[in-house]
């Protein structure tokens, strides 16, 4: 959450332990994201050997494709949510994007056009969520809930009730074709370059260094002078042109630009993201745990639909889901600060000291 | 029109009791929503003469109520610094039960009671899991927003509930009332009342307001968090649960997806309202007529022959418009009370 | 602490770069609608009406037909697809309903249609939530052998093989109009209470309410207002309150979407409207009879979704049986529904709606 003051009992934690020992939390968020990343492998493994037509080509292509938007905008969704901000406009900036590109398309503009602009679209809109939150101080919760109203909005006055349809065929190829004979979609190579870009700035540079900072203490990132305005309204852009880079290639995948492609989209990358470990409070993460998660959930999907397990079930698998994610880390962190406290009791007062720490 | 009077006519007792700065500005807050809605409301009156006849207003109010309940709980969570985002879902299955058992023949007292029953149970699972579990509240209710929806499709399947299963009486109890006042305003009007009293003149009320503003001064201060943390979402779950009692009475169809989405026009109606999301501000009156002026909106725009594509744009944009004006309106107070705070050192009564 | 300025640095370049290269492709004049429109109608897709119909083909045993109503758990597409379960069991064959829990989740919808034809389903019968969004998949899936057929609401009619219909899209539209006739004495302000602006059947029967009311006895007829409640029942209501304020002389509203029609006449049965602003449109016998038997509602009407659903799964045997391909003018056998002609667009007709009112409504329970 924005308020630097916010999330009592997360900060409380983080105040005591990583103060000084930047480890502990290393420790926590990767445990829990080599959990989702085993959890995955196990699923894969097991639906290889158990279930039918769920290791051919052609599945394992529709099962990337369909998860390819939620793991796009997964992407700089995590590295908002490690610096302690939220986009929940997402999929209303993806349906916009769509929505444009179909009534510009409509309008005889050609496609080579429209792509750029629809991302420079996304670049709008996301400053205007960045905007909002940073130069204001507003939190970025109820900003975006009312951006998610107003894009959605936007698009149905864009479009209107149009669906728009006959994009040229290579473009529609690209959008659901796969490599050669591979199960690869010809969308996942783009995909890769921005995943790799992604772990490169959160985990290899002082960018990414930064945005751990500003999630865990935005004060102490300030005094530490990081600027923090700015580094959060960069990174509202960022979520602002993948989510219309993700609009364009939804229409593109299905076909069909709609005012209102990919609705709800938002709640599936968060679910995802915060399978993943993503610490919702910020601070907390790794890119490789987001993107566990949201494949776990994606494959889950896949599999629940091929033996047959009703939609109204995934829904409800899929919550509870999200509520062990949030729950299982910090049941476990407590159980281990609690174990770890009564070690401290019984030794002496410096090594109890070394423990807790 | 009659509602909006409610919390105009109620503020003199409180300037009275608990006078201060802080109270002036709420207020401030709460006229303002209020001005902008009968401006509105007349400006709309004037285009379209038959807005505000009997008719008019009645439906006005009914179109109210139940966003008006529901964002009472809610207001009533995020002055914790909370938030419940399962309210649509609690809401929807809350109708359905009430509706199942309606069905059967029974007592529609009952039935209204099985749903704020339901509602309360829902709403202490929330709860515990949000004070015990100490995680983010979004997240969790997230999680209970999708559970309750996926046990309700479960549990419903494909049946419905339609007008010919409810008893007679029920229905009408939906859209009658005295004259252009509904019944189920008044029950609206009396919970919101009552509510406002709870917050402001019991001390566990008012723990509610401390814990949102700072929960680390308010533990320290001994005010016992999980409890009160529990004992919003039980009010935010049984609000919700009555709500959808008159949501069956007032709609007489429910089918499982009742509810679904309702949470994002819940938050919106609250935040509107003036209760920010950052907890310990607000008020439940400020929360019912950011309800009321959302719903106001969504009639207006149809009498006056905007076409619904706009509808949605414009309420996102005023959502906005509603934050960003509360946040400079913020600003400039905290600068005065800062200045305040400056001249008399010892007074410090965070409400 | 070079970086710090680097991102906002790096987003203006972006954004230069993006301009520039927009700029360019619109010098160098790319793909455009027009440029395509001429090869994109050349090429219809995926369509393989290689095969030739055998009439007297023998039904195949064993065969799974799937279900993919627009949402599961919807009343209506429940009695659809449970009149789709009888027949399609009553000839042998497996069937099997799935579906998305939202009625706009279609990209839940494209991915149930890969699903299945992971599964191999010998045939799908699917609603379509939107017209083009569903087409690749359904090509693929025919590609693996699996034939289509769309009921209450079709795709492209390249993507499909069959599309049962209802009844046809200008008999509903103009019965309406004539119900609505009827009961305002062919006087008056009407309005249309719609569902979603996107929803193609919708709009249809729509452009055939307005050509029917341009016929000469309809002249006192004005239909002054199309309004969308989204198929949800808030919206429904507040946008029949809107007609109503706005239109202080309307004397009917015609709601062809079974949400609307019940939204509308719960909140005439609570109004002092109720019996003076009349309303007909599609809704189910069980939804509207409260409303009918109060005296709200004069009549209304609906085909019998529970024989969409059935005929929807004779077609699919028969296509998967090989007895027909989809071409029009191919006749095939529905069992007890008798015979049917494939007509126009690949599309089997189900027959005329029912008029539902005061003096049979108790005869129906669906």
């Amino acid at each position: 959450m924005p308020e630097p003051t916010k999330s009592p009992q997360g900060k409380a934690t983080s105040g005591t332990s990583g103060g000084f020992a930047v480890p502990a939390w290393a420790r926590d968020s990767l445990r829990w994201d080599t959990v989702v990343g085993a959890l995955l492998v196990v699923l894969l493994i097991c639906s290889f050997s158990m279930v039918d037509n769920f290791g051919n080509a052609l599945n394992l292509s529709f099962l990337i494709g369909n998860t390819l938007p939620i793991a796009l905008i997964a992407l700089p969704m995590t590295m908002l949510v490690i610096s302690g901000e939220i986009d929940l406009s997402v999929g209303s900036t993806a349906g916009l994007s769509g929505a444009v590109m179909g009534k510009l398309w409509n309008e005889g503009m050609s496609i080579e056009t429209i792509i750029p602009l629809c991302v420079l679209l996304g670049v709008v809109c996301g400053l205007v969520n960045g905007l909002l939150v940073t130069r204001l101080g507003l939190p970025s919760l109820a900003v975006t809930i009312g951006t998610l109203a107003a894009y959605r909005g936007i698009a149905q006055i864009v479009l209107g009730s149009n669906s728009v349809t006959d994009f040229p065929q290579q473009y529609l190829d690209f959008g659901s074709g796969r490599i050669g004979g591979t199960f690869i979609p010809q969308a996942a190579v783009p995909w890769a370059v921005l995943l790799v870009i992604a772990v490169i700035v959160l985990h290899a540079t002082p960018v990414g260094r930064s945005l751990f900072a500003v999630g865990a203490s935005q004060e102490a990132a300030r005094f530490a002078g990081i600027r923090v305005k700015r580094l959060k309204l960069s990174m509202f852009v960022a979520t602002g042109t993948v989510s219309a880079l993700t609009g364009v290639f939804w229409a593109l995948h299905y076909a069909s630009a709609r005012y209102d492609n990919a609705t709800g989209l938002e709640l599936s990358v968060i679910a995802g993201v915060l399978l993943g470990g993503i610490d919702f409070d910020g601070g907390k993460g790794t890119l490789g745990g987001a993107v566990a998660g949201v494949f776990l959930l994606g494959a889950l999907q896949n599999v629940m639909s091929l033996v047959n397990v009703s939609a109204q079930s995934q829904i409800l698998i899929t919550g509870v889901l999200l509520v062990i994610s949030v729950l299982a880390p910090r049941v476990a962190r407590q159980v281990g600060r609690a174990r770890a406290r009564r070690k401290a009791a019984d030794a002496a007062p410096p090594a109890a000291a070394l423990a807790t720490g | 029109m009659t509602m909006t009077a409610k919390p105009a006519s109620a503020a003199p007792p409180e300037a009275a009791s608990t006078s201060g700065f802080l109270d002036r500005v709420l207020k401030v807050r709460e006229l303002a929503i209020l001005v902008v809605l009968v401006l509105m409301l007349l400006a709309t009156q004037l285009d379209n003469h038959a807005f505000l006849s009997e008719q008019g207003i009645k439906d006005l109010l009914l179109n109210a109520t139940i966003l008006v309940l529901v964002a009472v709980g809610q207001a009533t969570v995020v002055i914790t610094r909370n938030v419940d985002l399962s309210v649509g879902s609690t809401m929807g299955i809350t109708a359905f039960a009430a509706g199942e058992f309606l069905r059967g023949g029974g007592n529609p007292l009952v039935g209204v009671l099985i749903a704020i029953a339901l509602g309360i149970g829902f709403g202490v699972v929330n709860g515990l899991l949000v004070s015990l579990g100490q995680v983010p509240a979004l997240v969790v209710t997230l999680g209970t927003l999708y559970i309750i929806r996926g046990l309700d499709s479960i549990w419903f399947g494909s049946k419905q509930i339609t007008a010919a299963d409810l008893p007679s009486g029920f229905a009408d109890f939906g859209h009658n009332g005295f004259g252009a006042v509904p019944y189920l305003a008044l029950l609206t009007a009396v919970v919101l009342i009552v509510a406002a009293y709870y917050l402001r003149s019991y001390r566990s009320g008012r723990d509610l307001y401390a814990l949102g503003s700072s929960p680390e001064a308010a533990r320290l201060a001994g005010v016992p968090v999980r409890k009160r943390i529990l004992t919003a979402y039980i009010v935010c779950g049984a609000l919700a649960g009555l709500a959808g009692a008159l949501y069956l009475a007032r709609f007489g169809n429910v089918d499982s997806g009742t509810g679904n989405g309702y949470e994002l026009t819940v938050v919106s109606a609250v935040v509107v309202g003036g209760v920010a999301f950052t907890g310990g501000s607000g008020s439940v009156y400020g929360a019912a007529l950011g309800a009321l002026l959302l719903t106001s909106i969504n009639s207006v725009l149809p009498s006056i022959g905007v076409s619904s594509v706009w509808v949605q744009a414009i309420d996102g944009i005023l959502l906005l418009l509603a934050i960003a004006v509360d946040r400079v309106v913020a600003l400039r107070v905290a600068a005065v009370l800062r200045k305040r705070a400056a001249q008399t050192r010892s007074a410090i009564h965070h409400a | 602490m070079s970086y710090r300025t680097a991102p906002a640095r790096r987003a203006a370049a972006a954004v230069a770069v993006v301009a520039a290269v927009a700029i360019g492709a619109t010098a160098c004049g790319g793909t455009t609608k027009k440029s395509t429109d001429s090869d994109s109608t050349k090429s219809g897709s995926g369509s393989s009406a290689a095969a030739s119909a055998n009439p007297s083909a023998p039904i195949k045993k064993g065969l799974t037909i799937a279900y993919l109503p627009k949402q599961v758990n919807n009343p209506y597409f429940t009695i659809s697809d449970n009149g789709g379960k009888k027949a399609v069991e009553a000839l042998g064959e497996k069937y099997k309903e799935v579906g998305t829990s939202s009625g706009t989740d279609t990209a839940g919808q494209v991915s149930y249609v890969n699903t299945l034809t992971q599964q191999q389903a010998s045939a799908i019968a699917v609603s379509a939530q939107d017209p083009g969004a569903l087409c690749t998949a359904l090509n693929q899936a025919r590609k693996n052998g699996v034939k289509v057929v769309t009921y209450d609401s079709d795709t492209n009619t390249n993507c499909r093989d069959a599309f049962v219909s209802q009844a046809s899209a200008e008999d509903l539209g103009r019965t309406e109009v004539q119900l609505m006739a009827k009961q305002i004495g062919n006087k008056g302000q009407i309005a249309i209470l719609s569902a979603a602006q996107t929803a193609t059947n919708q709009n249809t029967w729509i452009d055939f309410m307005k050509d029917e009311l341009k016929k000469p006895e309809y002249k006192d007829i004005q239909l002054v207002k199309v309004a969308y409640g989204n198929d949800d029942a808030q919206a429904s209501f507040q946008q029949t309150q809107g007609l109503l304020q706005q239109y202080p002389n309307l004397k009917g509203i015609i709601s062809p979407t079974t949400v609307g029609i019940k939204a509308a006449a719960q909140y005439l049965s609570g109004s002092k409207y109720k019996g003076k602003v009349q309303l007909t449109g599609l809704g189910t016998p069980n939804d509207m009879r409260a409303y009918v038997t109060n005296g709200t509602v004069q009549s209304f009407e609906l085909w019998d979704p529970a024989k969409l659903g059935a005929l929807a799964g004779y077609t699919a045997v028969a296509l998967a049986s090989g007895q027909i391909t989809g071409a029009p003018g191919e006749t095939f056998t529905a069992g007890d529904m008798g015979s049917y002609t494939i007509g126009k667009d690949s599309t089997v007709v189900l027959g005329k709606p029912t008029v539902f009112d005061k003096s049979n409504i108790d005869q129906y329970h669906f």
